[in-house]
């Protein structure tokens, strides 16, 4: 008996030869929301559909609640896995009324009308039923797209891209609406976004995927502030590099000794995030101001080292006005993340020229 | 891919291209007796005839379409959105009613000859043969040159004439050097389908009594039932065909490569006709009205000297009701056909299935007469029990408007996002449900639009109905053609009106359909 709501081992598709999905193993346990994250072209959409049993993987397993429906003598056909999925362009059939969409999916039961308004009260949407798909705005389509998928009670609920079709500000209200809906439905869910503010503000797991292959997964805090690589690190956010020598925990580089997250010994470099760098004006330094672009809550810096290495800084609620060409001390108080040197990768450790 | 689907594809498509390959083997196997029948045959005199025709015809056509679709889209022509209404309704005469209401207006015995007498004109130059058979086809298939113009021009950048005005030109040199030869593509194109048409044509040539291939095939057929004859004749004339064929597809290659440019949105100037003005709309004017003015006044004449002659309804309403059954089979059962082929095609695309279809294409390709010529043999031979039998006309209806039907199809399942399909298997409907609940009802405007316009077609159709339509079923189009054969006009108005509003319908779903995108 398996513990996890999806299962895949090993799981490997190429289309036409060009490989999109190599060698992946993911578990969800039942009730997480997990965001696989990544550019586009990853393989990530790939992964869905395979999930979904839209596609047959090539090789490997997919098993979802402990059954097995994808793997070297079976595909269970996508109509028999009780799996929900959100496209991202909704997929809203267009000749059919919401309440017609959202009924699509069950029997033709007694209750299958107040399953329908369940459905609809749960996204809101339970007094335009009778409406037609193109009678909708982006972010109500969407909404119809979710209780579709939720209305079957489906093990597992898969969501592509699911708000990148909607401008930002109903991005931002439709996210928590959506995480509120699935955290009520109680369902596993899949999500797929190449947006990583997305994935780290809805998931409770994070999966970073490149090139057909899942680079590190864990909590979003995890992943965000231990990246496993240079890959990784400068996916979730900005990073700044400086190469440095180690000795066990401890760091030396251009802006002094650091403490390490990790022991390095030798050749390597650091790696912080811009908001641990701490910035004040001074009157004379060997560090200068070299960008500076005002947010409001808070600005961002560009710092030239007398080595020509630049760094990010980002300064919340700070009053200082800093002008380009203006002297600044710096320093980074937080341990940092250490990582071997890279080798053929572009550096973002080299000084800019 | 679903093995049902395949399996029904692969009988569409055998079902397409037997005939054509057995009347080459059977052919191929008269060998010996073919070298007794040749020097009897006068193959060299029909062959010119038909080339003679296609090529009188093509000219012809293509300097009334050119001018036509010039004056109409780009000048001054006073009443230019009505002429360029009306200068296309020759479409709607199938050739054979336009051969037929020619014949009664200038003919022996006809409304012309009538009206002359008087003033003391006793007989006119004959109407039959090749001058007929040029003036019904001209008449037919100008429309096409003027329409692929009238496109041709539509998608011509009008800041190229005025950058030949400002280096220069005056408007006369601007037409000859600037505009003609951005528009030689698109003339090609609508010389070649005229071209294609002429040959294949059965009706036109056969009441005018002109012997290019169809009628000869036709009448080698039924006067001496001499097959090797006509199944030689036939083969000769694929052959003919698949040359213009060839060029067509050449000139289709080049013609996308030259309108790729099309231009900004401002239309064109108009050119100012000054002296030329009303000799342009005289033009006009002539042509439509040999073209659709005179054949339905002299229908109408007709039709009144039949009713006042007491001309008995029972056998029209009889073929009326022949024509609905046969065209209404053809219809459901080529849609239906169709379905496997399109479907495989759009959804599983591949070698395996874009052959199928090429092969269901095949009747694009080969002329009424020999689909139906074909037909009858293996019919005749191996199919006696069908012989004779509605299902064999089916069948030919089939062959000849698969690739219609494809074609229709074809746009409006595209149409159908593959996504919706995709969701609906999740939401655990399996494949049929989800064809039966989602892409069925998305499709459906495309397919009916489709349907409808396979079953205009089949009323209009004439030489496979001939040959292979039950003994004594007579449909509109068998009847007129007969009856214009035995010079009984009045019997052929009622029907020819019928096929003339049948033809109308089929135009405007052509045309509506091509607004919309979904083109045949």
């Amino acid at each position: 008996m398996s513990a996890y709501a999806i299962r895949c081992q090993n799981l490997a598709k190429s289309y036409d030869g060009e490989p999109a999905v190599c060698g992946v193993d993911i578990e969800v346990e039942p009730g997480q929301f997990m965001a696989l994250l990544g550019p586009s072209g990853c393989g990530k959409t790939t992964m869905l559909r395979l999930i979904a049993g839209l596609d047959r993987p090539d090789r490997g397993t997919v098993e979802i609640s402990g059954d097995l429906v994808s793997g070297p003598d079976r595909q269970v056909p996508p109509e028999k896995r009780h799996v929900g999925m959100v496209f991202q362009e909704y997929a809203l059939f267009p000749h059919l009324s919401l309440a017609a969409n959202v009924a699509y999916g069950l029997s033709r039961n007694g209750d299958r009308r107040e399953r329908v308004n369940a459905a609809l009260e749960m996204v809101g949407l339970a007094h335009l039923g009778h409406r037609m798909p193109h009678e909708l705005s982006g972010g109500q389509q969407q909404r119809v797209a979710l209780a579709r998928a939720l209305a079957p009670n489906p093990h597992v609920i898969l969501l592509d891209e699911p708000f990148s079709n909607l401008d930002a500000s109903l991005r931002e209200r439709l996210r928590e609406e959506v995480r509120t809906i699935l955290r009520q439905a109680g369902v596993t869910v899949i999500f797929v976004t190449h947006d990583q503010e997305e994935a780290l503000s809805l998931a409770d797991h994070v999966a970073v995927m490149m090139e057909g292959e899942i680079l590190q997964s864990g909590t979003p805090r995890h992943v965000y502030l231990h990246p496993a690589d240079h890959l990784v690190a400068t996916f979730l956010g900005e990073a700044n590099y400086l190469p440095a020598v180690g000795t066990g925990l401890v760091a030396e580089c251009e802006i002094g000794s650091l403490q390490a997250m990790q022991p390095l010994d030798g050749k390597g470099e650091v790696m912080f995030r811009p908001e641990d760098l701490i910035v004040s004006p001074t009157l004379d330094g060997p560090c200068k101001v070299v960008d500076m672009t005002y947010f409001g809550h808070d600005q961002l810096l560009t710092i030239e080292l007398p080595s020509g290495h630049h760094l990010r800084g980002r300064l919340l609620g700070s009053r200082d006005d800093f002008k380009v060409g203006q002297p600044v001390d710096i320093h980074v108080d937080t341990p940092v993340n250490v990582f071997p040197t890279r080798f053929g990768c572009p550096d973002l450790s080299e000084p800019k020229s | 891919m679903p093995p049902v689907l395949l399996l029904c594809a692969t009988l569409v498509a055998t079902m397409s291209i037997v005939p054509i390959i057995y009347l080459t083997l059977r052919t191929i196997s008269l060998g010996p007796r073919l070298a007794e029948v040749i020097p009897q045959l006068n193959v060299a005199g029909i062959l010119f005839k038909t080339v003679a025709l296609t090529a009188a015809v093509t000219l012809s056509a293509v300097l009334i379409g050119t001018t036509l679709g010039w004056l109409t889209a780009q000048t001054d022509l006073p009443g230019r959105r009505v002429w360029r209404v009306a200068t296309c309704l020759p479409l709607v005469l199938p050739s054979y009613v336009s051969a037929y209401a020619l014949i009664v207006v200038l003919g022996p015995r006809g409304l012309l000859q009538h009206a002359l007498g008087p003033v003391g004109i006793e007989r006119l130059p004959s109407i039959y043969g090749f001058p007929g058979a040029w003036l019904a086809l001209t008449l037919f298939t100008y429309p096409f040159v003027m329409l692929s113009v009238r496109a041709g021009l539509r998608g011509l950048d009008p800041s190229l004439i005025d950058a030949s005005r400002s280096l220069g030109r005056s408007p006369r040199q601007v037409f000859c050097e600037v505009i003609l030869p951005q528009l030689r593509p698109s003339i090609r194109a609508g010389a070649l389908l005229s071209a294609l048409y002429t040959l294949s044509d059965f009706g036109a040539v056969s009441l005018m009594q002109f012997n290019a291939f169809t009628r000869a095939i036709y009448i080698h057929y039924t006067a001496s039932l001499d097959t090797p004859t006509a199944s030689l004749l036939a083969l000769m004339l694929v052959g003919l065909t698949l040359v213009i064929l060839v060029l067509e597809f050449r000139a289709e290659g080049s013609a996308r490569y030259y309108r790729s440019g099309a231009g900004s949105k401002r239309p064109a100037p108009r050119v100012p006709l000054g002296l030329w003005r009303w000799p342009s709309f005289a033009f006009c004017g002539l042509v439509t009205l040999v073209g659709i003015g005179l054949p339905i006044l002299a229908i109408l004449v007709w039709l009144w000297h039949g009713l006042q002659a007491g001309e008995p309804l029972a056998p029209h309403r009889t073929a009326l009701w022949h024509s609905v059954i046969a065209s209404t089979a053809g219809a459901v059962c080529t849609a239906c056909a169709a379905m496997p082929v399109v479907w495989l095609s759009v959804r599983y695309a591949g070698k395996r299935t874009r052959f199928l279809e090429r092969a269901a294409y095949v009747g694009h390709a080969l002329p009424g007469i020999v689909i139906a010529l074909s037909l009858v043999f293996i019919g005749a031979r191996f199919l006696l029990p069908l012989y004779q039998t509605l299902a064999m006309l089916v069948a030919a209806y089939m062959i000849r408007f698969l690739p219609l039907a494809i074609g229709t199809m074809r746009s409006s399942l595209l149409q159908v996002n593959p996504r919706l399909e995709e969701a609906a298997r999740n939401l655990g409907r399996s494949p049929r449900e989800v064809f039966r609940t989602i892409v069925l009802p998305l499709a459906r405007p495309g397919i009916l639009a489709g349907s409808a316009l396979i079953f205009l077609s089949c009323m209009k159709e004439l030489p496979a109905t001939l040959l292979l339509g039950p003994t004594g079923f007579h449909t509109l189009a068998t009847r007129i053609w007969s009856a214009t054969e035995e010079a009984f006009f009045a019997r052929a108005a009622i029907p020819a009106l019928m096929l003339v509003g049948v033809s109308a319908i089929s135009l405007w779903i052509l045309l509506a359909n091509e607004e919309k995108g979904i083109s045949a």
